[in-house]
Order: C-alpha cells, then structure tokens, then sequence
C-alpha cells in the first residue's frame, strides 16, 4: 500500500520545489545555480535582479531562484518569498570580515513569515581558499546555535571545484521528499 | 495623430472584448502572475489588459505599478515564448512608472546574449529601457556586437534602442563610439535594418551639418534598397536645403540634393514618390518649375485605388493649397471628383482644400455640399472644415451671411467641446473683423446660450455680449437673453451674466434703471460669486459717477497680467510679510498669445495637439528671473521685453543674445551667454557697453561662472537719458571674462589660475519700438476722436517711404518699427486697392498713451501721411521721427 502511494506521488509529485539561493554579494549564489543545472563553472558577471532556472536533480525538479546579493538588491529578496520550499543560503567562507552582515541578512530573513515553513540549507562555500574558515566556524559565526523550530543543515563547499554541493543536495531532496 | 474610424462605427464597438475593463479588477487579476506553476495562458491574457489599459490611456500610479511589475518578474520562470514577449512589452510600458525596475537587469541581459533569437532583439529594447547612462559601460560590446548581428531583427533592435538612448543626457558620447557600426549595418540587405541604422547615424551627427551633409551626399549616390532609407534620406536632405535656405547660402551640395529629390519623384516605391512630392511641395525655395512635377505627381495620386494614397496626396495639396493657390487649383476638377469618395476623410480634406483654392462664386455651391455629409464625419473632421470656413471668412467678408448661417446650423447640432469651441472661435471672429456681421453673429450666439451644456463656452460669450452688446442698435433685446442665464444657469455661468449685463448698465443710461432692478434680484442668489459681484456693480453703477463706471465696470484694460500677479503673490506670502505688497511692481504686460499662428497651421492637422500644451511664456520666465535681482522693484513695473537678439554668429566659441527690458526710465539689458568650447570654465562674465551719449550705466550683475553648454545671463542696468530724443541708439559691446582651462569631461578647471580675455560682440539698438509696449484697442475710432483735446499733442507729417514697394509691406515695417498694435484688423491691406489706413496704439514707457494714423497711398512707392497723438510732446516726436 504504501509502495503504491509513493508511486503515484512519483508520478503526480512532478511540482517542482521553489528554492531560493540568497546571501550577500560575491558568495557564489550564480555559480552554484549554473553548477547544479549545466555540472559546469560559467562566468558569471554581479547579479543585478535574478536569475531563475529549472535543475533537475536526481528526478527532481526544483525552480531555482538566485538573487542578487548586493545592499541594493537585498530589500527586494522579500518580493519573491511566497510558496518557498527552500532556502540555500551561500556564505562566503573567507570573507571573514563580513561574515557578520552576513549572520544580520540571514537572521533578518528567517524572521520573515512567509518563509516559516522553508527549509534552511547552508553553504559554507569558497573552502578551497586558504585560510578560510572551518564549517564549525561558520556554524559559530552565523549563530545557527540559536535556530530552533527550523529544519536546517550546514555543508562545506567549493562550487568552483565542485565539492559538497552533491551531498548539500542529497540531504536536501531527502529533506523535501520525506517532508511532502 | 489617429483619424477616428466614422462616429457609428465608433459607438457600437464591434464587440471589443476589453471595453469595459477596470483597472482595479485587472490589477487584481495581476496576482496570478505570483501563482506556482505558472499559467502561461491565463497570464498572457491578463499582460493584455494590462497593456491594452495603459494604451487606452488609463494612468497606474507608483505603487500599483511597481507591484504589478515585481509580479510579472515571477513569469520569468515560465519557458513560454510568448509569454516572455509579453513580459518584455510589459516591462517597456511599466518601466517609466514603476519603481527599481533595475531588478529584471541579469534576466534581459541573459536573454540578449542567449541563443534564443525570439529572445535576443526584445530583450534588447526591454533592457534599455530600464537601462541607465551609468550603465552603459557594462553592455557596450555586446551592443557593438548586436548592430551588426546578422538577425535583422536583433540589429534593428539594437540600433533603434541606441537611438532612444542617445537622447538620455550622458549617453550620447557613448552611443556616438557606435558610429562604425551602425555606418556598417547601412549595408545591411534588410530594408528595416538600413532604415534604422541611417536614422541612428543622422541622430549622432545632428549637430555637426557638415557631416550630415556629407552622409547625405555619399548616400545620395549609392541607391539604397529600403524605401524607408529612402523617405528618411529625402527628409533630412531637405532639412538641410532648408535650412541654408533660411540662412541665405545655397551651396553646390544643395543643388544636388535637390536633384536627388526630385529624382526619387521617378522611384519604383510609391511611398518614397510621395515622399519626395511631399518635400518639394514644402519646400520654401521651390520655384514652379520645380513645383509642377510634384504636384502632377500628387494629382496622378488622387485618382489612385488605394484610399491611402488619396488621402495622403489630398493633405498635402490642402496644405499646400495657401502656399500656391494657382498650383492647386489646376486640378480643381480632380478633387471635385473626390468630394463624393467613400472615404470621409478624403472628402473632407478635398472639400476644405477646394473651399481655400476656390473662388467667391463658388463658395455657396461648396457649401451646400458639405451640408449634406457634415453629419456624418467624425468631430475632428468638422472641425477642420471649421478652420476652412474660417479662412474664407476673412477672404470673402461678403460671404459672411451664408457662412454664419451655416456656422449656427452647425452649432445647433450634436458635437464635442472642441468642435463647438472652434465654430464659436470662428463666430467671433467674424465679428471682430467684419462690423456688418456683427448683429447677426450676437444673436447666433445669443440662441446658442440658450442651450449650451458648456460652461466655459458660455462664460466667454457672456463676456463677448457684456462688450459688443451694449454699442449694438438695440442694447435691450440681448438683456433678456443675459438674464435668463441668471435664472436658468450654474454659478459660474450666471456671476459671468451678472458681470455682462452690469457692462450694460454701464454704457446704456437708458437701460440702467432696468438693470439695476435686475441685479438687485441678483443679490438673492445662494452663490457667493455671484451676490458678491451683484452687490459690487449695484455699488458702482448706483454712485452715478460714469468715471467710476468707465474705470470698474466697462474699461477693459486688464490692470495687470494675471498670471504675473499670482506669481508675485505667491511669493510675497512666503516672504517675511514685513512690507507691504506693492501692485504696482507686477508687470502690466500681459503675454498675448500668438493668434496669426493658429491662423497658419490649420491645415497642418498634425500638428494641433502638440499647440495645445500650455506654454510659459518667454515673458514670464525672465521676467521672474529679472525679479530676482535685487533692487529691481525700485525701477517699477515692467513695461515691456523685447524679443532676444542675437549678438554673435550662431556657431562661434561664445554665443551672446540680448533681451531688452524696459522701464519707466531705466533699460535692464540681459545677456544670455552661452560657453561652446568643452574644455573652457568662464568666470566673471560680463559685457562691457560703449555708451551713447545720456546713458548712464546703473549697475552691472556679472555672471560667476559660464559652465560649458550652460546658458548662464548678465545684466546691465541702464538710466534712459532725460530728453526721450536721444533714448533711442547704437551701443558697442563686448564680452569680458576670465577664462580657465577645464578637463572637458568632469568640467573641472585645471588650475585656479585663469587670464582676462574679451570677444567683440555685434552692436545693437534700442529703438522706438523697444518702448513701446503695444495696446488692443476695441474701438479705435472712439478712443481716436476722444483724443482730439487739449491734453494731447497732435503731430502730422508727410513720408515718402522708398524702401518698400507695396502697401502690406509698408504697414509691417511701420508696425515693426514702433511696436504698435494695430487696431479694427487694419494691418491687412485688401488686395487691389491703392490706398490703405492703418491704425494703431501702445504705450510708451512711463505711460505716455500713443495713437496713430497712417494713411498710405500707393504710387511709385508708397507715401504716407502719418498723424501721431499721443499724451506727451517728447513722445509723439519721437514716434514720428522714428519711420522717416
């Protein structure tokens, strides 16, 4: 019976999920999302708006939206909140001097009741440069400690080299799939 | 400018299935677009109201569009090709409206560099249109790239969206770098391409004539494909063969262009003919030989199956139709031919052009015709056939029976607004310049008023009965009409009655009893406005003091210009309100608007609806600058400001112009100065005078700074010399400042050293007529005769005037050279007579009244008989010594 059931929700579950990638500026928002739809690193130019892209993962379809990061852009993520299911959240790991704006827009947001129900994923990204910090850093630094009512995790990635993102999505459409 | 489809057609509607949309409930609808997934059907749908409303006119305001747009910025996850375009149109019309547009910026710059070619050349006009100067940098090679792709589309795309933006303020160096590619998608095979491309390259070089001439030539000579090229080139060719024209050169190359165009008259596409007749026939040099072809060309078209081509050729011949008469009427028959064609708007235009070209015997048939369609063409269509009457109205004033006749008919029947406003701007017309009509005329209107739904309209025939009615032979019989006003109207209409029939009491003694028993009944009104003025004309007319009536009741001198006086106003409220307001420092000169313009550009009904835009005046906006000077008002009220000047070449390193300000005895003379070399910063403006004798200079206001490309202006305060004689003369100039070598990109001095230089200026004048501020008088003749006492000076000569070799050329030179105003509509000499009067007024600074009779007769040359009267000996002197 319940085989059955997951059959026809393989078959009727095809709406895609609503992901939304933020953080500030120069994070490597844009890279991922060409990452994760064409397996390869574009060249990409600052985001002004956004960009949107279907990615299919694994069987899954998910419409990706990566926003621009910029302090001009920021106030207008709010616009595009409803019906997410998702959020990637990209920190740039070795800009250590804004890591603490970054903790401000994440905490701001998260506050926002349009996006109670999303899933928080975190991207502690950039770890292939030298001198970065640790994913227990991040974790440290962005105060997920605090985070109650929410599920979340935090993954180490590179998007230029292409590491972690695979097992950042792997959890992630576990996460969607069993919550559905 | 859309020539409505005819007025039945119009009222059913076809069924259009956006007629009744509301705005809210399509706004409403826009939340769809925040919908998951995406309903590309439903949504296009609701872009189409959306773009249909704010085509119809319908304004959205920030906020709605703002949040319309970021909603249509979901439908970007959507793949359907037709709903992005959709978005792409969406984005263009919302982009002036809404707020931080600049979001969409990465999805259009994906879409122009994609592969998509559906994609690629509306992204690239959406994008700019969001697109700012400052960020030009970031697209300018893939711009460069996008002008000459090989997608037709794309490169049209890309070069009409430069065009747009070259005329944004600090886009157009960056656009100009484009030249060389836009020079290479001329070549292009596509006819829209080509068309585009030539259009960018004449906008980047329109101000360099030389260039432009020199693309012209070197076009002229590759026979380009696209007809649109074509028509675009004839345009700008003859621009410039005009141009020089008016300046008085004629070169080798116009010559040449001229030939061109009249080559094109033999071209294979029928809109480049056209095009070419069209530019011939307006041309201002045309000679007829020139002539002859084009408008055969034009008569060839009017016979033509295509009812574009009948109409096109018709309009022009109608505008024409003043310029050449006698050209025109050579196919008189072929356009009596279209008065019963099918299309209304043809007929109409053929039958107005026929009306100006046609003779007095055949008017009444002519009119008889129109009566039988006026019915059925649309109000924008009567009323061009309204101007028409109007023009022949002034041709043949004997006519006027038949014409006013036809005009109340009109009147009577169903119209707009603007139709019954231009047969009432033409009934009064016919007034003022033809005494016999008048009696007729009034009562027209007067049964107009007595069913007129608008208001405005009947305010102003109010006030015309207030001034005409009371010198008419039978004063009596319009009060009734006036007052039925007072029963039967709004507020507004009956204070405007209130004030008409008080001009009655005014003039009439007999009447007065009457009136006054009226306006008594008046002071019951519920109206403030109108108790208010009843209770003031009672005051006055019961004070029997006919002074006191002639001052506040009937004179119709305007005391001040009103819009001035708001001004003033205003700003005395914002002042510190610790001085008095003084009324006297509000300039009497009210900016008349230009009517012998309107006059000119009836036919050209294309132009109509950009006239219509109000205007500040020339006038207000220095004198508002002049009244900023500080100490001004202690010359008194303005009198008068003359047209500006021109003191240097029009394309030298500095271009200076003077504008003239008169008062009662001090000249402000105000330099416009504008800076054309880039890498220049004057500072300390100024124009150093060489005085005539008794001038005394006042004051200098130097101007600080002279940016490039700024029009910055100085001021010179002059005191007229006591004796009015020699207040007229020649004064030397030049310009002083310092100049400072600037980076002619950031505008910045290079140093804050800079050294002295000047530059000569042209000498000018101040003449009689710069003091003569001109007056309207309505009844000359009385005004003429009450003048013959002993306040004022009577001086008589006689002039031979050699200069000039008819009668109409000798009254604008008179005019011109005193500034007067002509009065009774003497400034138009009738054809074929010998001798002519012309009468006219003003005021000379200080308020010395001015009145003058010229009698001229016509022998060889023209001998005048001049009779100057004015309030003051010095005054009339030099207004009669100013013609000799």
């Amino acid at each position: 019976m319940g085989g059955l059931i997951s059959y026809f929700r393989g078959l009727l579950g095809s709406r895609e999920m609503r992901i939304l990638i933020l953080g500030l500026d120069g994070a490597g928002k844009t890279t991922i999302l060409y990452r994760l739809q064409v397996g390869e690193v574009v060249t990409t130019i600052p985001t002004i708006g956004f960009n949107v892209e279907q990615v299919t993962y694994k069987n899954l379809k998910f419409q990706v939206w990566d926003l621009g990061g910029q302090t001009s852009i920021r106030p207008y993520w709010r616009c595009y909140y409803s019906n997410t299911d998702a959020i990637i959240y990209v920190v740039d790991s070795a800009d250590k001097d804004r890591i603490g704006i970054s903790k401000d827009e994440l905490l701001y947001m998260l506050r926002e009741e349009e996006l109670a129900g999303a899933i928080l994923l975190v991207l502690a990204n950039k770890q292939d440069i030298e001198g970065c910090l640790s994913v227990a850093e991040v974790h440290q630094a962005l105060g997920l400690d605090a985070l109650k009512n929410r599920t979340f995790q935090i993954f180490k990635t590179s998007a230029t080299k292409g590491e972690g993102l695979d097992q950042a999505m792997d959890w992630l459409s576990n996460v969607l799939q069993s919550k559905k | 400018m859309s020539f409505k489809r005819d007025k039945k057609e119009e009222e059913d509607g076809n069924g259009n299935p956006f007629q009744n949309l509301e705005k809210t409930s399509v706004l409403q609808e826009a939340r769809t677009f925040n919908e998951t997934p995406v309903n590309a059907k439903k949504c296009i749908h609701i872009l189409t109201k959306i773009l249909y409303l704010i085509n119809q006119g319908e304004s959205l305001g920030t906020r709605e569009a703002t949040e319309c747009f970021f909603a249509m910025t979901k439908l970007f996850q959507s793949k359907d090709l037709v709903l992005r375009r959709m978005v792409y149109l969406g984005i263009k019309e919302l982009s002036t409206i809404a707020e931080d547009v600049i979001i969409v910026t990465s999805s259009l710059t994906k879409d122009m560099t994609g592969r998509e070619d559906l994609y690629r050349a509306p992204a690239i006009r959406a994008s700019f249109s969001i697109t700012d100067p400052t960020m030009l940098q970031a697209v300018e090679c893939y711009m460069k790239q996008c002008i000459v792709d090989r997608n037709p589309s794309v490169s049209s795309g890309a070069l009409v969206s430069s065009l747009h933006l070259s005329s944004q303020s600090g886009a157009g160096d960056v656009v100009k770098r484009w030249a060389n590619e836009a020079q290479e998608a001329l070549n292009s095979d596509n006819i829209m391409v080509q068309y585009h491309a030539l259009g960018l390259l004449n906008h980047i070089r329109r101000n360099d004539r030389l260039a432009v001439a020199k693309l012209v030539n070197k076009l002229i000579g590759q026979s380009m494909k696209s007809p649109y090229a074509v028509c675009y080139l004839i345009r700008i060719g003859s621009k410039i063969i005009e141009e020089d024209y008016a300046n008085g050169t004629t070169t080798i190359s116009d010559t040449h262009f001229l030939e061109f165009v009249e080559s094109c008259l033999r071209h294979k596409s029928e809109m480049v003919i056209y095009e070419a007749a069209h530019a011939i026939v307006n041309l201002k040099r045309t000679s007829a030989r020139e002539l002859a072809p084009a408008v055969s060309i034009l008569q060839l078209f009017c016979g033509s199956s295509k009812a574009t081509l009948r109409f096109a050729a018709v309009r022009t011949m109608n505008k024409v139709a003043i310029l050449y008469p006698a050209a025109v009427a050579a196919f008189n028959m072929d356009l009596e031919g279209l008065i019963a064609d099918s299309n209304r708007s043809v007929a109409t235009l053929a039958i107005t052009t026929l009306l100006k070209t046609g003779t007095e015997s055949s008017v009444e048939r002519l009119m008889k015709q129109i009566a039988t369609f006026v019915a059925e063409i649309s109000d924008e269509f009567k009323v061009v056939v309204v101007q028409a009457i109007r023009t022949l109205c002034t041709k043949f004033p004997r006519k006027h029976s038949i014409l006013m006749n036809f005009l109340s008919a009109m009147l009577r029947e169903e119209g707009g607004l603007d139709y019954k406003t231009s047969i009432v701007d033409t009934i009064i017309l016919i007034i003022e310049e033809n005494p016999d009509a008048k009696e007729s005329g009034l009562s027209h209107l007067c049964e107009f008023i007595e069913d007129c739904e608008h208001t405005s309209l009947a305010v102003r025939i109010l006030h015309l009965l207030g001034k005409e009615g009371p010198h008419s032979k039978n004063p009596s019989k319009y009060i009734r009409f006036v007052y039925n006003r007072v029963i039967l109207e709004n507020a507004t209409v009956r204070a405007a009655a209130v004030s008409a029939m008080a001009q009655f009491g005014a003039s009439c003694p007999d009447l007065l009893n009457n009136v006054t028993v009226l306006l008594g009944r008046c002071q019951m009104d519920i109206d403030d406005e109108v108790r208010d003025r009843a209770t003031y004309y009672l005051t006055i007319l019961n004070s029997s003091n006919p002074s006191l009536w002639k001052n506040y009741i009937s004179s119709n001198d305007q005391l001040v210009s009103l819009s001035l006086l708001e001004k003033t106003l205003k700003e005395h409220l914002n002042g510190a309100l610790t001085e008095t307001f003084d009324l006297s420092l509000v300039p009497k000169t009210a900016p008349t608007p230009t009517v012998t313009e309107d006059a000119h550009n009836d036919a050209m009904i294309t132009t109509n609806s950009i006239q219509k835009t109000p205007r500040v005046t020339r006038e207000e906006v220095n004198v508002e600058r002049l009244l900023q000077i500080p100490g001004i008002q202690r010359l008194g009220p303005l009198h008068k400001s003359s047209p500006s000047v021109q003191l240097t070449e029009s394309e030298t390193e500095y271009t200076v112009s003077c504008i003239k300000h008169c008062f009662a005895q001090h000249v402000v003379l105000q330099f416009d100065c504008v800076n054309t070399l880039s890498d220049q910063l004057l500072e300390n403006v100024r124009v150093d005078l060489l005085l005539p004798e008794g001038f005394i200079v006042r004051h200098v206001i130097p101007c600080a700074k002279l940016i490039y490309g700024e029009k910055e202006s100085t001021y010179v305060i002059l005191e007229y010399p006591g004796d009015v004689a020699s207040s007229s003369a020649t004064f030397g100039a030049t310009l002083k400042f310092i100049v400072k070598d600037c980076d002619p990109t950031t505008g910045l001095p290079d140093s804050d050293e800079g050294y002295d230089d000047e530059y000569m200026l042209e000498d000018f004048e101040i003449t009689v007529a710069d003091q003569i501020q001109k007056t309207k008088l309505n009844n000359f003749v009385v005004a003429w005769d009450a003048a013959d006492s002993e306040e004022w000076v009577e001086l008589e000569d006689t002039y031979q005037l050699s200069a000039v070799n008819t009668l109409q050329d000798a009254v604008h030179t008179i005019i011109k050279f005193l500034g007067l105003g002509p009065a009774n509509a003497t400034e138009k000499v009738a054809e074929e007579t010998h001798t002519h009067t012309l009468l006219c007024s003003g005021v000379f600074r200080g308020g010395a009244e001015v009145l003058l009779r010229a009698k001229l007769a016509l022998a060889d040359g023209v001998t005048m008989q001049l009779t100057v009267r004015s309030t003051d000996t010095e005054v009339a002197e030099i207004v009669s010594s100013a013609i000799g």
